[in-house]
């Protein structure tokens, strides 16, 4: 058993180091309350902009705000955030994917339609756009992120389906009289989910990035909730005299983007998917 | 009255439609012509043909997967694409298929058990031990044993994987089995074997089969009569094998001429 894993540490090096991080994130994620030393919310204006001492590690903002209580309930933000956009937007697509690819026909050229327009606009502007009309907050900014989201992976799912469709097997099955119900379960959808892992993955950073620099912008999260993007925003105005406060959160985006872009970079080039290095999206 | 034939295909025809972009007419390729003949119960009809003569649409369109725009296939007397949900259900669980490629017609996620006990799901309330028993005699009539139940299509050979096919196709007890190339990508003794094995299915089940292929040896040793499928059009039918050897057409000489014989010293294939 050690033996085995002392060979995948060796062997899989990337993927290893990608997956201990994620999972320590994991850690802090869940423990935040417990780990944190203070109430990321306590106003403490006697104590504000001090610089790391036993008291504040991290030292403390402008309202004098434990930074790393913050960074910590930070990461809940962020990191929950981000998998509640993987999870809605895999779903939604994982619908229609399937039902594009699997009926064909006009509703396949309608949903497509409808994806290529989405598709059409600049993820960003689209956010932008919509944050715009519906107002700043965090449920408009994670509605719009999923709105902007699902496409990629309707696309992805409809292309896997198209494939799946012809094999024998599901010709097969239709023989052996599952009904279309079932084959979609047990027959299609297992062999679409893990390329649909590994594209998450790399979503993932996506979404934590845009939610992020929507935040800061002050249209997603709204203060006092701590949020990775909004720490970068309100230490913008201290940037000459306490830099640092603009350089953890950015930091630890930098930390978690990269780490799921490595992770699903490694898993796709292992299971052979086709990403385009320009945008970073598997087609 | 004539005794009912359990398959009757009636002057079908099936052309695929392509769409031309830009141009108001579609483009359509005939591939089936005015197909008519009938198998009756118990015996095996080989439909020989070259590749592209329309063998394994003529397959579909037996199965029900690919609606002929023209013509009616009669499946014990009901028209298979013209049928209720009910009587749609009672022809589907007599009318299975076998095809060629043994790797993709298995689900790579399932294993043995859980492939062969999918049609038994679909018509049969069975408990989970009822099932398992119902697997196990299936697996052991086509040569497997109870050991692969748990195994997944990658951990057998092709010929074995098309055993589990076969095992799948008769767990409903069919009438009739399509078999479409179903021995041609095995090498010749598993071909043999697979041969065999399908002779005494036929036997003890009382099946019918649709033996579909290019390999006149083959058909040779499983029909009971013979069809000739050329461009989309069943030229010949013959009775017996004596029957084909005598033919006179032209597609059917080049059929037999590209038979090898045992040792190259006595071919008489001039190219």
């Amino acid at each position: 058993m050690i033996e085995r894993l002392g060979v995948m540490v060796r062997s899989q090096k990337v993927m290893v180091f990608c997956s201990v991080i994620l999972g320590l994130l994991l850690l802090i994620t869940i423990f935040a309350p417990w780990i944190a030393p203070h109430d990321p919310t306590l106003v403490n204006v006697t104590a504000k902009l001090q610089g790391s001492s036993l008291a504040y590690p991290l030292g403390t903002d402008h309202l004098g705000r434990c930074t790393l209580s913050r960074m910590l309930y930070g990461a809940r933000t962020s990191l929950g955030s981000a998998t509640l956009i993987f999870m809605s937007s895999l779903s939604i697509g994982l619908i229609i994917g399937l039902i594009a690819g699997y009926k064909g026909g006009w509703v396949d050229q309608v949903l497509m339609r409808f994806a290529d327009g989405v598709m059409a606009f600049p993820d960003l502007l689209l956010v932008l756009g919509l944050v715009g009309i519906w107002g700043a907050g965090l449920k408009q900014v994670l509605i719009a992120l999923i709105f902007v989201q699902w496409v990629y992976y309707a696309r992805v799912i409809r292309g896997v389906v198209l494939s799946l469709k012809e094999q024998s097997y599901i010709t097969a099955a239709k023989i052996s009289g599952s009904s279309q119900w079932k084959i979609m379960m047990k027959h299609i959808i297992p062999n679409v989910l893990p390329p649909l892992a590994i594209m998450g993955t790399l979503e993932i950073g996506w979404a934590i990035m845009h939610l992020s620099s929507m935040s800061f912008l002050g249209l997603g999260v709204q203060p006092p909730i701590p949020e990775w993007g909004a720490m970068i925003h309100e230490g913008k105005s201290y940037i000459r005299t306490n830099p640092l406060l603009m350089v953890y959160p950015g930091l630890m985006i930098m930390l978690v983007v990269v780490t799921f872009n490595l992770l699903g970079e490694t898993l796709s080039e292992r299971f052979g998917l086709n990403i385009d290095n320009k945008e970073g999206r598997i087609k | 009255m004539k005794r009912m034939s359990l398959l009757q295909v009636t002057e079908v025809s099936y052309s695929y439609n392509f769409k031309m972009p830009l141009k108001s007419k579609n483009r359509s390729e005939n591939v089936l012509q005015d197909i008519s003949f009938s198998i009756e119960e118990g015996s095996c009809l080989g439909l020989l043909g070259t590749s592209g003569a329309g063998k394994s649409t003529l397959g579909k369109v037996i199965l029900g997967i690919q609606r002929p725009q023209q013509g009616q296939v009669l499946f014990q007397g009901h028209d298979i694409y013209n049928a209720d949900k009910m009587t749609k259900r009672k022809w589907r669980r007599n009318l299975q298929a076998v095809f060629q490629d043994s790797y993709s017609s298995v689900n790579p996620r399932m294993t043995a058990e859980s492939i062969i006990s999918e049609p038994l799901e679909n018509y049969e309330k069975l408990t989970l031990t009822e099932k398992r028993k119902a697997v196990i005699f299936l697996l052991e009539r086509v040569g497997l044993s109870e050991k692969d139940l748990k195994k997944y299509p990658h951990q057998f050979s092709g010929g074995q994987l098309q055993r589990i096919n076969i095992a799948r196709a008769i767990a409903l007890k069919p009438m009739l089995i399509v078999l479409d190339e179903s021995v041609s990508s095995l090498d010749r003794v598993t071909q043999s074997l697979i041969l065999e094995l399908l002779n005494e299915l036929k036997a003890d089940f009382g099946l019918s089969y649709l033996f579909i292929t290019h390999d006149i040896k083959a058909a040779f040793s499983i029909s009971d009569h013979l069809g000739v499928l050329e461009k989309g059009e069943l030229i010949e039918c013959y009775d017996s094998k004596a029957q084909f050897f005598e033919s006179k057409h032209p597609a059917v000489k080049r059929m037999r001429d590209s038979i090898l014989a045992e040792h190259p010293r006595h071919r008489s294939l001039t190219v």
